[in-house]
């Protein structure tokens, strides 16, 4: 039944750009962008329950190492997969440096670190364009093809994220992870590496993000650091984790569609309002959903229903 | 001289700096609580100081006590009634949860008063003091004095009244103080309550020196964040020390390497000290 509805999913999403119009597409672009991006933060916030606020930093470090490189006469493709080592490299240096921090310090630490690239990519003119922004070569295709070359690639990141997080789920590391979210001290004491185990969580929660973020740059064709550094980009995932389920691989995913089925609504219903409407979200999904979606028992409303 | 000038500035600065940490610092060492909220606690406070000043005419310095009532009676609720609920759980359940109700309440306040920059505008400033070259505004230095003493209000608070040895013994150990009779809840609701209200008085003096406006909040919260690690967590002494340490620091480093990196450069400091020195300058944990 699971894996029935999943190949159902996987096809749906397959053949939906050959009947979509380029609005749904673009929708569902982001849909799959925001699923990379709840995905990653899953491995360090789920997994190993550090509350990183890191995803900003990856996402805007990334956009501008692709859009950099991509200035300098690199290739589109070859420029995603640069955006994504670049952030890996700096969640590794990163994460050797502030993963010995627990509970509110780790998570102001890695909130700060977004704000402190993007002061500097604000300064760094010369490079980065300062608060210009940068604008990237136009891609010369028929907008159409374009819009669905890139669904195809972020669902192509999205699939190998997905093997990713499924792959650590049900391996050793995922076992780890799990044990130092629940007792990092006993973890260690049986021997798992912590220090090694948390920076491995935190560089895949990097990774794919840095990749996205360059995919970004490409797709909008412009970026400024107000915009990919932002600290929503941050707590979005989160929300989204909280929103499905967190330490699970599906959950993320629900999340995340959930999630911009939610915003798009909210975004055109409420202008000045939208992010009150978020943090309104945020509290209901704190207090009244604590677990996230998948941890809700539907059949218990059905059985109550019957029993009536 | 100049440089003497500069440690002068640093120390106005930093005695209000004291003031915006004092609160962030007690609900954090009592709740384990980072109360995001807190930059718009602040903004609050200066627009009851903006408010009352333009269209009653009291003065910013006394309208401290209806900002501190305003607040009080917010934050109690806002403990009491939501985050009360969820007080035990995980650090990232809480810290989500603060981060909601923060989103939620600064949209509100950009929707109420919109983003435009004001300022309290005394009809008649207090003048200047000049101290052999050094000058300092006399409304400055009045407003830090003001600062320091609500600061030292807070100690007191802490230390002498009956409420306050109750913040303070559930600080130390909850269950014990659940034991002796002190309820707890009720405990951590009148934290926040205070906490608020140093926000909210800290906001109400800054109103005579700093523009306001909705888009400051998170300065203030990270100014916050930054001296709580500066001075250690939980204690009225270490947010006057990180206070006016910030202060002073920020002062000499506007000066090399330019003030619009002041910023950045309290965001470096505060990385380097989580990296090297979580505990603080003072360096050990104050149950005062």
């Amino acid at each position: 039944m699971r894996r029935l509805l999943l190949g159902l999913a996987l096809i749906f999403m397959l053949v939906l750009p050959l009947w979509g119009n380029n609005y749904i597409i673009r929708l569902t672009t982001m849909m799959i962008l925001y699923s990379v991006l709840s995905l990653s933060w899953n491995f360090i916030g789920g997994f190993t329950g550090y509350p990183s606020f890191a995803t900003a930093s990856f996402f805007g470090l990334g956009a501008y190492a692709g859009a950099i490189s991509q200035l300098h006469g690199v290739p589109m493709y070859l420029a995603w997969i640069i955006g994504g080592l670049v952030a890996a490299v700096f969640a590794a240096a990163l994460g050797l440096a502030i993963l010995h921090l627990k509970g509110h310090y780790f998570a102001i630490a890695s909130l700060v670190v977004a704000e402190v690239l993007r002061e500097i990519v604000n300064s760094w003119t010369d490079l980065t364009g300062g608060g210009m922004g940068l604008n990237l070569p136009i891609l010369r295709l028929d907008v159409d093809v374009q819009a669905r070359l890139f669904y195809y690639s972020m669902f192509g990141l999205a699939i190998m994220t997905i093997i990713a997080a499924s792959y650590v789920s049900n391996r050793r590391l995922g076992f780890g992870l799990r044990c130092i979210k629940q007792n990092e001290d006993a973890a260690n004491m049986i021997g798992i590496n912590t220090t090694i185990y948390k920076t491995s969580a935190f560089v895949l929660s990097a990774v794919f993000v840095g990749y996205a973020g360059a995919f970004y740059a490409s797709w909008v064709n412009y970026i400024e650091p107000g915009d990919v550094f932002d600290i929503l980009l941050s707590v979005k995932p989160i929300v989204m984790v909280l929103l499905g389920s967190a330490g699970t691989v599906v959950g993320p995913v629900v999340g995340a569609v959930i999630f911009l089925f939610l915003e798009e609504m909210v975004w055109r219903n409420f202008l000045t309002f939208h992010v009150g409407v978020l943090g309104l979200l945020v509290v209901c999904l704190i207090l009244y959903l604590p677990d996230g979606l998948l941890a809700v028992d539907f059949r218990r409303f059905i059985h109550l229903k019957g029993s009536r | 001289m100049l440089i003497l000038q500069i440690l002068v500035n640093g120390l106005v600065l930093g005695g209000l700096y004291a003031c915006i940490a004092a609160g962030f610092s007690l609900v954090w060492g009592v709740l384990n609580i980072i109360n995001i909220l807190y930059g718009s606690f602040i903004i609050i406070g200066s627009y009851v100081a903006y408010f009352t000043y333009n269209y009653l005419g009291i003065h910013p310095f006394l309208s401290v006590t209806i900002a501190a009532v305003v607040l009080f009676v917010f934050g109690y609720l806002i403990q009491a009634g939501i985050i009360n609920r969820v007080v035990a759980a995980p650090v990232l359940t809480t810290l989500t949860l603060t981060f909601g109700l923060e989103l939620l309440l600064n949209n509100s306040l950009l929707v109420a008063f919109t983003a435009d920059y004001r300022k309290v505008i005394l009809e008649n400033p207090l003048g200047i003091l000049d101290m052999g070259g050094i000058i300092v505004p006399l409304d400055k230095l009045a407003t830090m004095a003001l600062a320091l003493l609500l600061t030292g209000l807070l100690y007191w608070v802490l230390n002498a009244s009956r409420i306050g040895r109750g913040i303070v013994a559930v600080r130390m150990d909850r269950e014990a103080a659940a034991l002796m009779g002190v309820k707890v809840k009720q405990i951590y609701a009148i934290t926040f309550g205070l906490g608020a209200v140093m926000a909210g008085v800290a906001g109400s003096v800054m109103s005579v020196i700093f523009p306001i406006s909705p888009l400051n909040n998170i300065v203030f919260l990270s100014k916050a964040f930054v001296i709580c690690v500066l001075g250690g967590l939980g204690s009225v002494t270490g947010a006057m020390v990180g206070g006016l340490t910030l202060g002073v620091i920020e002062s000499f480093g506007g000066l090399i390497f330019g003030p619009e990196h002041a910023m950045t450069l309290s965001f470096i400091l505060l990385i380097l000290l989580l990296i090297f020195r979580p505990t603080g300058i003072m360096g050990k944990k104050g149950y005062e």
